[in-house]
């Protein structure tokens, strides 16, 4: 079990790209299909990395390979400048899939405590805890949501609130997996701007599948592009110029217009 | 005990006077131990969708009891919670591992187990009638040893659930991200699973077998109907499952049925009346 808590002061005292996270080798094979094969990426923290593929590709997959959800070959390396040695990375992570059980009497108050301490969450709330909980919710401008049962949450709300969750004790690591859908425009531009902020406030490593190329062009500073393995890798304006770009994405005629 | 008589003597009920109808003063007692057990664990059986696996832990159950029987106990109950706890972990190591749907997985153990049971219980031209009380349950049963032994299931079950429930919540709410935090989805289940198939083991004589799953689902599928966060889905299921426990017994009294079915009908008849009353809470 994870216990690192890492105080907000310290994150904020590390100095970028002093930190990173090496990706060697990463293969996933599911039966007899390979579904990532030779992953070798090199990500720097306070960066933002989008990664974009067709549907298929992989790309939650990865996610769930680097959170050791499925079993992968290769290996995750984090080094830390100040600490010097190889480490676990302590990993914050929105899943994709957000279709939680509508029915369920869990607010977002309930979540925050059950991850936060040990006791019951419906036993015991301590004010102190809840104020906690105010503040983490802020960051994301979220905290009018906090007596919100989950499922009564709009795509874009339960986004944000578990993006507080995964930033709650603040990670090495963010893995954020955008859901394909049902997020409106407002709370896509809330997101990613909280998400670029969160990169310069906390100096965080951050890994996001994303589907919407005009938001990873605007806020990603690398961009991966990924179909089984990786065929690309650069700043956003390099990637999506790129031959292999047009050929994923079959958009010959943009380059014909050229 | 004697002070559990002693302080029954206030009640207004012909059989609540001293020195009278012990059986129901203990049967009283038990259901107040085991209720608030019962809705504790059904919360987390609804929120984890496992209405149908708790019902399959019964039947592993019941085959335990027939193997208990077979092997020579006087009390197969023993044998029984060894057995269930075996079988809980089985089917949850098998969801876990194959790609068949869990129901699938729970419909072939289920049916496995009780079809074991009878075929192990009637072995050699055995009468099937002794089982009987497994099915249908006998509240007023219960010897104070019992009632012993329940008040340790119910200390033991609560330190558990102090101990899981936050991490279990999680899990519920999304595997992925409780891994990402570093609880191991699996094992909770597997302990959750225990955790239920020992307390309905041990409680299966005196509730019934038939009857026993909708002890663990209708408190918590009431409070569902109307809870908005965690603490009011706990708190309206224990009071849910108390006062069914405690009304359903007297009634069975008076009105001369098995315990376990008329608690069951008013639980049934709460589930309906916060369903319909569901639009006002929400």
């Amino acid at each position: 079990m994870k216990n690192v808590y890492i105080s907000e002061n310290s994150c904020q005292k590390r100095s970028c790209g002093l930190c990173c996270t090496k990706i060697k080798k990463f293969g996933v094979t599911l039966g007899n299909t390979v579904i990532l094969k030779d992953i070798n990426l090199h990500i720097h923290c306070g960066e933002l990395t989008a990664i974009i593929g067709p549907n298929g590709a992989g790309k939650s997959t990865l996610i769930k390979a680097l959170l050791g959800d499925i079993p992968h070959t290769g290996s995750l390396e984090y080094v830390q400048a100040q600490k010097g040695s190889f480490q676990v990375p302590v990993m914050g992570y929105v899943p994709q899939n957000l279709n939680l059980d509508s029915t369920s009497p869990t607010s977002v108050l309930d979540l925050f405590l059950s991850c936060r301490s040990n006791f019951p969450a419906w036993l015991i709330r301590r004010k102190k805890e809840v104020e906690k909980v105010k503040e983490r919710l802020a960051v994301v401008k979220a905290q009018h949501l906090i007596d919100r049962r989950l499922g009564a949450l709009s795509g874009g709300e339960l986004q944000r609130v578990l993006l507080a969750l995964a930033l709650d004790p603040v990670p090495d690591l963010l893995l954020l997996d955008e859901p394909v859908s049902g997020i409106d425009q407002n709370g896509m531009e809330l997101f990613y701007e909280t998400v670029s902020a969160l990169r310069k406030d906390y100096d965080l490593t951050i890994i996001l599948v994303s589907h919407d190329l005009d938001m990873v062009q605007r806020y990603a500073d690398r961009v991966v592009l990924l179909n089984h393995t990786v065929l690309e890798v650069g700043p956003p304006d390099v990637v999506l110029q790129s031959q292999s770009f047009y050929d994923t994405f079959s958009l010959t005629w943009h380059k014909q217009e050229k | 005990m004697e002070f559990w008589y002693k302080l029954l003597e206030i009640l207004p009920f012909e059989w609540a006077k001293a020195g009278q109808m012990i059986f129901m003063k203990n049967a009283l007692l038990s259901i107040i131990l085991l209720t608030p057990i019962f809705a504790l664990l059904g919360t987390m059986v609804v929120n984890n969708r496992m209405s149908f696996f708790s019902d399959a832990l019964g039947h592993g159950a019941f085959t335990g009891v027939a193997i208990g029987g077979l092997l020579g106990f006087v009390q197969p109950i023993s044998s029984a919670v060894v057995f269930s706890i075996v079988f809980a972990f089985l089917i949850a190591l098998i969801k876990h591992k194959s790609k068949m749907a869990s129901d699938t997985v729970i419909g072939v153990f289920s049916s496995t187990a009780i079809a074991l049971g009878i075929f192990l219980a009637t072995l050699g031209g055995k009468s099937f009638a002794k089982l009987n009380t497994y099915l249908i349950g006998d509240i007023l049963s219960i010897t104070p040893k019992e009632i012993l032994l329940l008040a340790v299931v119910l200390f033991l079950v609560a330190v558990f659930w102090f101990l899981v429930f936050n991490k279990l919540l999680i899990v519920s709410v999304n595997p992925s991200l409780a891994g990402s935090r570093g609880i191991h989805t699996f094992w909770y289940e597997v302990i959750f699973s225990c955790a239920v198939a020992v307390i309905v083991t041990v409680s299966m004589s005196w509730i019934g077998l038939l009857v026993i799953n909708s002890f663990l689902v209708l408190p918590a599928a009431s409070a569902r109907n109307i809870a908005q966060n965690q603490r009011q889905y706990h708190i309206l299921a224990l009071v849910f499952s108390v006062f069914s426990g405690v009304a359903g017994l007297i009634l069975s009294y008076y009105i001369e049925t098995a315990t376990g079915s008329t608690i069951v009908i008013i639980l049934a008849i709460i589930f309906f009346a916060t369903y319909f009353l569901r639009k006002k809470f929400a």
